[in-house]
């Protein structure tokens, strides 16, 4: 096959993709949708006096949630396609630009939530997961997208590799444990006023929402620190210094030096709740300006987003 | 009774103590980390002079009293600023005082037996108690040991620990961190960095003199250079047709490690530098020298040869300046080299593709007075005008000639520059193994459960079992609930 052929085929995976994870996103809807009970005659003669009390009942719909789940397995299994595609396309690895990244970062996203699926019941974030791919693929497709082209010299080098790929699964679980505690900081709010809302009952308890969110970065942690340090060897291998203070490995450094605040108000502090939630969400928005603003707007020598 | 008698006395000694004591808190701690962090910012906000040099100068052009201001506050030096300096130094004191008592700490604990059973068990974590026989009681040891526990064995009772590594690798980490900064100030110290723009053709020499520019360590010495000389033989660059995006660049060098040794050919690419010991030369940029030849009106040559230009674009549209103080009036070509040269109804003259396929110099000529002698640092690619006289506009192509009153230009043809970086950096190493020792010691301590669990073998006969997890690790009710499991069978 040549280039050009490779090139298409990951197109016609991604946009697959797409599809599957548009389907898993209807079908997560559906999920809650079709989940609400109507009002029952003997929960209204209850004593709370509260007539339109709404219940889920999800074992009503666990089989659209077993093939959403479904759905976002071949879409994930269909992503990783295009990806890999892209990079036979050009004969490297698939991380040239930002184009490459964003949809590499969609599958380290989606492969990590299916990862943790396998050992918590996460179901619930399935919506927020299909819909966020989905955002993120839609984005690079129609504004990020560049034709392949192999990488300018600086970036051929196996650390590139090696770096990248544990930035982005960094990322990709960082990301998943922002989501997880945002939905803590929501939760808390609407519990400390009464009741959770109907849809948001089958979520865990808030204590397991805020050690999940720590488990997460503690786990991914060492990861993102292996990133910086392949990062300054590749940078000590393409110019001659292995740490430079250009704005994108400032903001690693500042994304690295949040987190580990954030495990030692949690491990030596006792940080808990909305506190230590809020400190993740201000570590991990640094890695998301990082990736966006120093990507398109920023200077220094990592700019490379093919913009 | 005077007021004063009730304060105790603070003397010096106990105000040190106080402070260090404060510095060492791990409160103070995660504030001096979350400060690092905020500190970073507008370095990589701001353009930095190591950095970005051309992108200061521009804030100080536009807005000179503003700029002056943000460098009072080392604005466009953060990263060695001392308010910068400041907190991270404070950082490390803190965590060397914390981490090396820590040490001493673990060192005796990591050999001391747990502690001893507690009285009353059942106000532990994941307490269980049945009646059971000493035959449990000593497969419960057995089954302790079998897993690796620490065990200690007093009047009846067990105290079982493991996870001492949690605390190993944690230590480790903290002391890895200290020997990264040993490093990078072992490289600030000893090390040195310099860049030389040199033509295909030349020859570089590693002496002082020959750089463009040039730091040094605080204790690094002149004599400490590797006197290496290196000639550029040939350049290749590989363009995509397509986009003009660079693909491969190889530099062909002829390599004398020092004075009468054997000239050896060697290659530099972007990922490969070149090594001499600790010294590495590694390729950074380049771009084209436009080659010119310009006479005054007597037809003597005053000036020849090649004078580097600035790459502007992808297509290696490069500016420059050709000055020419030593004829007089002083003449000046404010000028663009196009590789490819093409017009472009908006913007006029530009490159379309990075090759040297078509070349064209457009340039402005101007005569006057160059300004070189008034002190102020100039750009080598800028030429200030303000008093000057334009005498003309013209665009050549390679072997035409233009020719004014006061002289003529010949435009001889292009060479391409590469630019050198040249860096010694002894602290190298140290920043190396610190990284490594950091991650082992993160997964060491971020993967490892510390926990105890107790076995009392009590009077009639009750046995009673329990646990407690550092840091609420996960896992532990499992491992309980395994052992009672085994004791019960
Ligand atoms: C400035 C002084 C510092 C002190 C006094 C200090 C002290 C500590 C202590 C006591 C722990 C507790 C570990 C445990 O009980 O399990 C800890 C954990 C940790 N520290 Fe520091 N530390 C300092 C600086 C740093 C720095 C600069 C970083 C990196 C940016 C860092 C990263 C970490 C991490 C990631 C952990 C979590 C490890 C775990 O969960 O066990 N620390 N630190």
């Amino acid at each position: 096959m040549t280039h050009t052929s490779w090139a298409f085929l990951s197109n016609y995976l991604i946009y697959s993709s797409m599809a599957l994870y548009t389907l898993a996103f209807f079908a997560h809807a559906y999920e809650t949708a079709f989940a609400i009970r109507a009002p029952q005659p003997e929960i209204q003669n209850d004593s709370s006096g509260n007539l339109l009390v709404k219940t889920f009942d999800f074992s009503r719909t666990e089989k659209a949630a077993r093939i959403a789940t479904a759905f976002m397995i071949l879409g994930t299994a269909l992503l990783l396609g295009g990806v890999v595609a892209r990079g036979v396309s050009a004969g490297r690895v698939p991380w040239g630009n930002m184009y490459e990244f964003s949809i590499t970062g969609a599958l380290a996203f989606s492969g990590a939530y299916l990862f943790a699926l396998r050992k918590y019941d996460l179901r619930w974030l399935g919506l927020l997961v299909s819909i966020s791919v989905l955002l993120t693929l839609g984005t690079a497709v129609a504004v990020l997208y560049r034709p392949s082209a192999p990488l300018v010299p600086a970036l051929k080098s196996t650390w590139l590799v090696i770096h990248v790929s544990a930035a982005i699964i960094s990322g990709g679980v960082f990301l998943l444990s922002n989501v997880i505690a945002a939905a803590y900081l929501y939760l808390d709010s609407v519990e400390s006023k009464g009741d959770r809302p109907v849809w948001a009952k089958r979520l865990p308890t808030l204590e397991v929402l805020d050690q999940l969110s720590y488990r997460l970065v503690a786990f991914v942690f060492p990861l993102w620190t292996f990133s910086v340090i392949a990062g300054a060897i590749w940078a000590e291998h393409a110019w001659g210094k292995y740490w430079g203070w250009d704005p994108k490995e400032t903001w690693a450094f500042i994304t690295w030096v949040a987190y580990a605040a954030y495990l030692h108000a949690r491990v030596t502090v006792g940080w808990r709740g909305r506190k230590a939630a809020w400190l993740c969400l201000f570590a991990g928005s640094t890695f998301l300006f990082n990736y966006v603003y120093i990507n398109i707007w920023g200077t220094g020598r990592h700019t490379y987003s093919g913009l | 009774m005077n007021q004063s008698a009730i304060v105790p006395e603070v003397g010096t000694k106990s105000l040190l103590r106080i402070l260090w004591r404060q510095l060492t808190s791990m409160r103070t701690a995660l504030i001096l980390l979350l400060l690092l962090a905020v500190a970073s910012i507008p370095g990589s906000l701001i353009p930095q002079r190591a950095q970005n040099p051309m992108k200061v100068r521009q804030y100080f052009a536009s807005d000179p009293t503003l700029a002056s201001w943000m460098d009072r506050f080392s604005l466009f030096d953060v990263y060695g600023s001392s308010w910068f300096s400041a907190v991270y130094i404070l950082l490390f004191i803190s965590l060397i005082g914390c981490v090396l008592p820590r040490t001493v700490e673990h060192f005796h604990a990591a050999r001391a037996l747990p502690p001893l059973t507690p009285k009353n068990l059942n106000r532990m974590d994941f307490y269980h108690s049945w009646s059971g026989s000493e035959k449990d009681f000593m497969t419960a040891k057995d089954w302790l040991t079998r897993k690796r526990f620490r065990i200690r064995e007093f009047e009846g009772a067990i105290s079982a620990e493991k996870g001492y590594l949690r605390e190993t690798g944690n230590l480790l980490f903290h002391l890895a961190l200290i020997l990264i900064l040993v490093g990078v100030s072992i490289g600030g110290l000893f090390g040195m960095s310099g860049e030389a723009i040199v033509n295909v053709g030349e020859r570089f020499t590693n002496t002082p003199t020959t750089y463009d520019s040039l730091t040094y360590g605080k204790l690094f010495k002149d004599e400490s250079l590797p006197p290496f000389a290196i000639s550029i033989d040939s350049f290749q660059a590989k363009y995509n047709p397509a986009t003009s995006a660079p693909e491969d660049y190889t530099l062909n060098v002829t390599v004398k490690e020092r004075l009468g040794a054997k000239p050896v050919k060697r290659k530099i690419k972007v990922n490969s530098p070149l090594g001499f010991g600790g010294t590495n030369v590694y390729l950074q940029a380049t771009g084209y020298s436009s080659v010119v030849t310009v006479r005054n009106a007597a037809g003597e040559i005053v000036l020849q040869g090649p004078i580097p230009f600035l790459p502007q674009d992808s297509n290696m549209t490069s500016i420059g300046a050709i000055k020419v103080p030593d004829s007089s009036p002083q003449l000046g070509f404010v000028a663009s080299l196009l590789p490819t040269a093409a017009r472009d109804k908006l913007r006029g003259g530009i490159s379309i593709y990075p090759e040297a396929l078509d070349p064209e110099l457009l340039f402005s000529a101007w005569k006057g007075d160059l300004g070189l002698d008034r002190g102020i640092p100039q750009s080598v690619y800028r030429i200030d005008t303000s008093k000057m006289e334009k005498i003309g506009l013209k665009g050549l192509k390679i072997g035409q000639t233009y020719t004014f009153a006061d002289g003529s230009i010949r435009f001889d043809g292009v060479v391409q520059w590469v630019n050198l970086q040249v860096v010694r950096d002894p602290g190298k190493p140290f920043a190396l193994v610190g990284g490594i020792l950091s991650i082992l010691g993160l997964l060491a301590s971020l993967f490892t459960r510390r926990r105890r669990i107790w076995v009392r073998f009590g009077a009639g006969g009750v046995i009673e079992v329990a646990g407690l997890a550092k840091n609420a690790a996960p896992g532990l009710e499992e491992e309980i609930s395994e052992l009672t499991a085994e004791l019960r069978r």
